[in-house]
This record gives C-alpha cells, structure tokens and sequence, in this order.
C-alpha cells in the first residue's frame, strides 16, 4: 500500500547519505525526519513543483534547519530542482548548504537560528484566514528546538488567535545535539505541554505511513491550532548510526558512504571511523 | 500635506489609518504597546493584531505576513524591539529583506523616568548593522506623517525611532537620504535628529545672537544617510558638532566619521552624546539639562570648542558615569 512511498524516502535517504562527505551534513536529524517529510509532501500538501509561488498552496517550513538535506533530497525525487543540483551540496556557487533559503525552488524561508519559523508560519496562516483561503501552514520543529523560549511565546500567541490551518510536527528523534533530550532539558510529557497551551494534539511513530495518514487526515475540522507529535530515530535507516548521540553531523570518507548506502540497503552494517561529535 | 496620498492627518495614528484605507497591504502590529494606536484596533478589525508582550513572535510574525505580500508596520517600546527582537529583526526581516516597518517607541532620552532597562540608545547603531534596513528619526510629528508614506511604500524594511513631539520647526517634503538644513553659517554645523532638533534649533539662535555664523542639519535618515550634504558641511564649516541622545558608539558621529574617513578628509568634529554609559532617570526636562543636552549647555560647548581651536575631543570625557544603585 505504501510500496512507492517506501522507495521514494529510500531515494531521499540515498542523498541525504551522498551529502554527508566532502564538507558532510547533520545526517541524524535528516534520517529522523525523512519519511515526515517525503509523506507531507507527498500525499498532504496541495503544492507542485510549479505551483510555487501560488497564493493557494500549502506551506511548509523546515524550522530546525540543519535537517534540511531531507528536504534538498525530497525537492530533487519530486521534481523542484534537478536531482543532479544536489552534488553542488556545499559548493559557494550554488545555494545548497547547511541550512535552508529561499533561493531553492519549494524552500518558503530561510532557518538555522532555532525557534523562528513557527512566528513566521503564524504569520503566513493569519494572512491565508484573512483571504478567506483553505491551504495550511505546516511547521516541523525539531524537539532540541523546543528549549528555546520563542517557540513557547509562539504556541501562546498561534492558540490565542485560533489558528485552525496551523500544525506543527515535532520531530521527536529524543536527542538535542549531542545529548538525549531527556537527559538535558526534559520535554515529557509532551503532550501534556501542548495540551496546556491549547494546542490539539497527536503522537505517532514518525516512521510509519499509515500512522502519518492517520495523523494528518481531518485535521481541519478540529479547532486548531494542531500539533503532530512524530517519535523518530535519530539515524534512521542506517543501524551503525542510529541514536549515536555523536553522530549529529557527520563528514564520511568515500568509502564510508559506499559502506553506508549499502547498509541502507541491507547490506553489512558500516566500519565507520571517521571523527565523531564534529561542532558545526 | 503633500505626500503621495489623500490625506489631512494631524497624528500619527490617523496617517496610518489613512494609510491603511489606500493599501490593504498595511497592517498594524503591537506588542501590546498600544499608547498610539489606541483606536486602531476597532478600525482595522483582523488588519490590527496584538500578540501581547512577544517581541520576537511579533517580528517573525510580520516576516511572515510579508512574505504573504503583506506591509506589517510593527510597535513596541524601542528597547524590547531592537534588543529583545533583534535576532528575529536581523535574520528573518534583515536576511529576508522584507518590507517590515519597525517603529520604537519612547527611544533615547524619551524613555525618561523608566531607567537604563528602557533606554534605547544603542537602537541606531543595532538596527544600522543590519544591510538593507533603513533608519529614520523624526523630529517631531510632521516630520513623521511627512515620511510615513514614502517608508510604507518603500520595498525596504525600516526602523522608525518614534518621535511626535509638536513640530520643533517646518519642515520641508521628505526624500528617504535627504537631510535638512536650518542656516548657511560656516562657523558651526550642528547635526542632529529626533526631538533634540527643538534644543539644536535654539542653540543655534542663542550662538547667532553672539555672532557665531551656524547652520543646522537635521538629518532625518540616518540610514541611507545625506552623504552629500556632510561632505558640503564638512568643506564649509570650521567645526562640526553632533549631537544625538544615542551612546557614542555607533550612532550619526560614527556614520559621519565612516563618511570622512571613506572620502579621505578630517574635519573637525565633537559629540554632544552619552559616552559609554547609561543616563540617569527622570522627568524629561530634568534628564536632557543633566546629560548636557539643553540650548545653554549646548551652545556653551560650542563656544569652548570654537575659543581652543586646536583642542582634541578625548572620547571617554564627559559627566560623572551613571552606575545604577541596584543593578
């Protein structure tokens, strides 16, 4: 049932671990949002490769940023830039770097600094309910991102002025950047946080489409504003680094990737050897 | 008032709603600094949002709303905007280049009783930083309704340091990087903005009065700034005074200086500002006679400087430090 959508994040796991040498990328929290991003995409959002700056599309914003190898690799598999742009990843003539911006057809706005894009997505939803339109504001927030205060200030202010066409997706992958979330700044329960702020919300496996169609389905009959709670791996699709808390960003030699891509494919787990907890 | 729209406004509040009546693209934004829109909420309807005290919610929330074609006109105390806001300021409108028109209320010397918290006086030299962001400093309320159109329609974001004081002086149409000039003396310029233009303009006449040949610059923009007309006072005047209710640090007397510096001339040039500290609290009046800023205490430093024509300004003189008992 889900067959093609299972191929198509396997094509975007295969860039996101061609982006993680030369210069590398932070390859954890792209493996963990994957599969969020290739179903929204793919089967929720009401936008086209020409439909990119139509007043009527959906939107989504990647706040977290550094996951946005993810989001480079779905844009190639469906067709808004060509798939072959994606080996400039890192090269100053091109615009493909460690963190989202507009000059890449389907990016709505730029991130890196954690905590923006939720005000901006506010923003973006208040003006479609003013013109009447029916499309939505997706933002993925990464769970690390939630220590920061402007993301509560948001949830606060989206609640306050009843935002149906708003939802937010936690990409729960259980880790800030080199450290589980639990384990620094817990966030549980989670839930109960969104609840308290007036926000609907859902817990999912990030990982499972059927769960993501579930979650995602109805959602704009309910009052809003909407959050999707999506429990992911840190890693996901690659076992040697999966919930490596210092496999945040990683540069792998060439070998390495070679090793990996065939991991991902049910091959040997990788010999990874190369330097781990890398500060980007 | 001959400013591209219909309009008799006579406050700042009635030129945005006039505004807003020509382009439904304006909206109004506060962070529950209400003070002078007060009447807008029931005007505007959803055009006017309150998103309560969320300074950095309100600035991406108008980056937002920008990139859905929108001009947001966003208000809230000048400190909270440019210091609370400002990485929001810098990345989502700066690195966005969005229309985002920023106005600080009660910005330098005007925050007058509330104490170094409230003083923003490190705004110009914070939101100049910034590329594409455009600053201006009215110095009264016709100055502002006189630039409010042109900065409404102008594509670029900017910040506006607001100021509706009664009109020190009329004032001639805005341009955006056209500054003012009261006088053609060549003694003195004084080069200000804001509401120490009315305390510049009675200086001037006190220093004429005693036969110093003076003109005045009333800059407006500070950002882009009248490069043309520096460079003309510069080659003109013997002595060149800002004066500004802003740290020293970053404000007019360093964009002049950059200006120089770029066009390989030293004109002679003091700072009438607050050195590297905060200013101590009070009722306004009380405030500028204390930091050094009233018509006599400012003619009187012209004076010296033009009596000792050699002398050099030493950058860290000036009053007694204002180190705050409880902080």
């Amino acid at each position: 049932m889900y067959t093609e959508l299972e191929r198509l994040a396997l094509r975007v796991r295969e860039h996101i671990i061609r982006m993680s040498t030369d210069g590398g990328c932070f390859i954890g929290a792209s493996l963990s949002c994957a599969d969020l991003l290739v179903y929204l995409y793919a089967r929720v959002l009401s936008i086209s490769p020409s439909r990119v700056n139509d007043l009527d599309r959906d939107y989504l914003l990647l706040s977290k940023g550094h996951d946005v190898p993810a989001l480079y690799g779905t844009l190639a598999e469906l067709g808004y830039i060509p798939r072959e742009r994606l080996r400039a990843h890192l090269s100053v003539d091109d615009h493909l770097y460690w963190h989202p911006n507009r000059s890449i057809p389907g990016v709505e706005f730029h991130s890196g600094s954690l905590g923006h894009l939720l005000a901006v997505g506010i923003g973006i939803a208040m003006d479609i309910r003013l013109r009447g339109g029916r499309n939505r504001v997706f933002v993925i927030l990464g769970d690390g991102e939630l220590n920061e205060g402007s993301v509560w200030e948001s949830l606060l202010v989206a609640a306050a002025k009843g935002l149906s066409n708003l939802v937010v997706v936690v990409d729960r992958n259980s880790f800030q950047a080199n450290v589980e979330t639990e384990q620094l700044i817990p966030l549980e329960s989670l839930e109960d946080k969104f609840r308290a702020f007036r926000w609907t919300v859902k817990t999912i496996d990030g990982h499972r489409f059927d769960e993501l169609e579930q979650a995602f389905a109805n959602l704009q009959e309910m009052q809003g504003p909407h959050a999707v709670i999506a429990r992911t791996v840190r890693g996901k699709g690659l076992p040697s680094i999966e919930r490596r808390a210092d496999r945040w960003f990683a540069n792998f030699t060439h070998d390495e990737i070679a090793q990996l891509l065939a991991e991902l494919h049910q091959g040997d787990a990788a010999t990874l050897t190369s330097q781990t907890m890398i500060v980007r | 008032m001959n400013n591209g729209i219909a309009t008799s406004a006579t406050t700042y509040e009635q030129m945005l709603l006039d505004l807003a009546h020509a382009d439904d693209r304006l909206m109004v934004l506060t962070a529950e600094n209400r003070a002078a829109i007060r009447n807008l909420p029931e005007r505007l309807g959803d055009r006017f949002v309150d998103v309560g005290i969320c300074e950095q919610t309100m600035v991406g929330l108008a980056a937002g709303l920008a990139l859905r074609g929108r001009i947001p006109v966003v208000h809230a105390l000048a400190t909270f905007l440019t210091l609370r806001a400002f990485e929001f300021i810098r990345t989502d409108v700066g690195i966005g280049r969005l229309p985002v028109k920023l106005v600080g209320a009660v910005p330098g010397l005007l925050s007058d009783g509330n104490g170094p918290t409230h003083q923003a006086i490190e705004d110009i030299a914070l939101m100049r930083g910034i590329p594409a962001m455009r600053v201006f400093c009215p110095s009264d309320v016709q100055d502002l309704l006189l630039a409010l159109p042109a900065i409404v329609r102008d594509p670029y974001p900017w910040y506006i340091r607001y100021n509706a004081a009664e009109p020190a002086v009329s004032h001639t149409p805005f341009m955006v990087g056209r500054a003012e000039m009261f006088g053609r003396g060549t003694d003195v310029a004084l080069v200000t903005y804001g509401f120490l233009l009315r305390h510049v303009i009675d200086a001037a006449t006190r220093l004429r009065e005693q036969g110093v040949s003076v003109r005045v610059i009333h800059a407006r923009t500070i950002k882009p700034v009248d490069g043309e007309m520096l460079l003309a006072v510069a080659a003109d005047c013997r002595l060149i005074a800002v004066v500004e209710d802003h740290f020293r640090i970053g404000g007019l007397f360093s964009v002049a200086a950059e200006l120089f510096q770029a066009n390989r001339i030293a004109p002679r040039m003091i700072s009438i500002s607050l050195a590297d500290r905060w200013f101590r609290p009070g009722r306004l009046k009380e405030v500028v006679d204390r930091e050094g800023f009233s018509e006599l205490q400012i003619t009187s430093r012209i004076e010296r400087a033009l009596a000792v024509p050699e002398a050099s300004e030493l950058l860290n003189e000036h009053t007694p430090v204002f180190a705050p008992a409880i902080l």
